[in-house]
């Protein structure tokens, strides 16, 4: 204690000091500094976490005329993208949707896409239809009847949603809900605004 | 990573429970520190409570003005309790502020204030890292070592329990008010500057950096001006305290 009193009483020992953290601060920053291949490499890796590229998927529409019609989140690059996972039995799912679907139609002509993936594999099929039908839903409804997709996003809780940019990249995850309109078209809208 | 409890139809957040208790805590321990500075609790409760509600409309009013039409045809969304409808950078910088202007404006004993809060602020950043932790964000950069975590798809370093780590060390050394001696505010500034030092060594090893000039982490430059700064007032402060006379020599 002693000695830091000196320091401190002493100007000039105590500019020295600080001098001697500023050199030491500046080769440490310098020397962990990010290698400029990572820092200018590309696309972000995969995974379901803001910053980070959405995970690829490809499933199968629900009611497409040609049962190997299968939707890929690839076809929307370049597009806003905004990815619901759902299931019938959710009671904040049903809140959210009528929602999802006035911003939809709202934003659609703008590149809007929604893809609402439903957890088929803890869900049932046929009860899906009702609820297209019941919601009157005009976006493509994707079943994930083996969970793969579901895995691959962590999902931890239904509804979950992600927000993708043009560039494939996610940049907000909301778990739970119900959302409400004015969030879902916020986000939306600041997306649709940036430039790819 | 453990992001949320499902309790019947309820989805709750834990990273958002663990900083509510945060700042409790750290509002009850700061009370606690206001007494032994024969400071009134409710001065300091208030200017808690005071810069919580700022900043929490200051976010909510940030992250409106992003897409301010859609707030503008739904200006009642504006009182919505959602918490992912907030800007929490900038409700932090307000709440600061208006934390600021009302010591000013109550003619408040700025340096003993800063004091009284610091072990409060101290356990509010254990709070912070066990949050990300549980939530997984304030991730580390990919790496072999041994005790890598696997998280968002690789092997990581684990950031967030480094931050813990020196967030539960300081607490232990604010407690201990080394520097108490030299002067009021020091206390806050020891803690500010070690945690500007831990924020400088640990953002290295971070996977998710803001980068300046390429490739410069922005949060290491700042976390250096802010030691440099920082340990600068200490000595402003120190010589220039009431409480101890020092014969500085130029």
């Amino acid at each position: 204690m002693m000695n830091i009193t000196s320091l401190i009483e002493n100007k000039r020992s105590w500019n020295l000091v600080l001098a001697g953290i500023v050199l030491l601060g500046a080769g440490w920053i310098f020397l962990t500094r990010t290698p400029v291949t990572q820092a200018t490499g590309g696309a972000p890796p995969p995974s379901p976490k803001e910053g980070f590229s959405a995970p690829t998927f490809s499933l199968d529409i629900l009611n497409a005329e040609n049962s190997t019609t299968k939707v890929s989140l690839t076809d929307y690059r370049g597009q806003v993208v905004m990815i619901n996972f759902w299931a019938t039995w959710c009671s904040p799912c049903r809140e959210e949707m009528p929602a999802i679907q006035s911003v939809y139609e709202e934003y659609q002509e703008q590149g809007l896409v929604v893809l609402a993936v439903n957890t088929t594999f803890q869900d049932n099929e046929f009860d899906v239809g009702d609820f297209v039908a019941e919601y009157n839903l005009s976006f493509p409804i994707l079943l994930d009847r083996s969970g793969e997709v579901s895995q691959q996003y962590q999902l931890r809780g239904l509804p979950s949603t992600y927000f993708v940019d043009q560039k494939g990249v996610i940049q907000a995850v909301i778990v739970g809900g119900p959302m409400k309109e004015t969030m879902i078209r916020s986000r939306v809208e600041a997306l649709l605004k940036e430039v790819p | 990573m453990f992001p949320s409890i499902s309790i019947g139809p309820y989805l709750l957040q834990t990273p958002g429970l663990i900083l509510i208790l945060g700042v409790w805590a750290g509002t009850f321990l700061s009370e606690k520190e206001a007494e032994r500075y024969s400071l009134n609790k409710d001065t300091i409760s208030n200017l808690i409570l005071y810069s919580l509600i700022a900043g929490l409309v200051g976010a909510r009013l940030a992250f409106a003005l992003r897409t301010p039409g859609v707030y503008l045809s739904s200006p009642l969304s504006l009182l919505a309790l959602d918490a992912t409808t907030l800007a929490p950078t900038k409700g932090l910088l307000i709440g600061i502020t208006i934390a600021i202007i009302v010591i000013q404006r109550k003619n408040l004993p700025i340096r003993v204030i800063l004091d009284a809060l610091t072990p409060g602020l101290a356990i509010f950043m254990i709070a912070w890292a066990t949050a990300n932790i549980l939530s997984g964000d304030a991730f580390g950069s990919p790496t072999d070592l041994p005790w890598a975590i696997q998280l968002w798809g690789e092997n990581r370093h684990p950031v967030q329990f480094y931050d813990l780590i020196f967030a539960v060390i300081i607490l232990g050394v604010i407690l201990k008010k080394p520097f108490m001696d030299f002067g009021s505010g020091i206390n806050f500034l020891f803690l500010f500057s070690l945690s500007s030092l831990v924020r400088l060594i640990t953002e290295a090893f971070r996977g998710d950096s803001i980068l300046w000039f390429g490739s410069i982490r922005a949060a290491q430059l700042v976390s250096l001006v802010l030691l440099i700064g920082t340990l600068w007032l200490i000595r402003d402060w120190s010589i220039n305290s009431s409480t101890k006379s020092f014969s500085v020599s130029e």
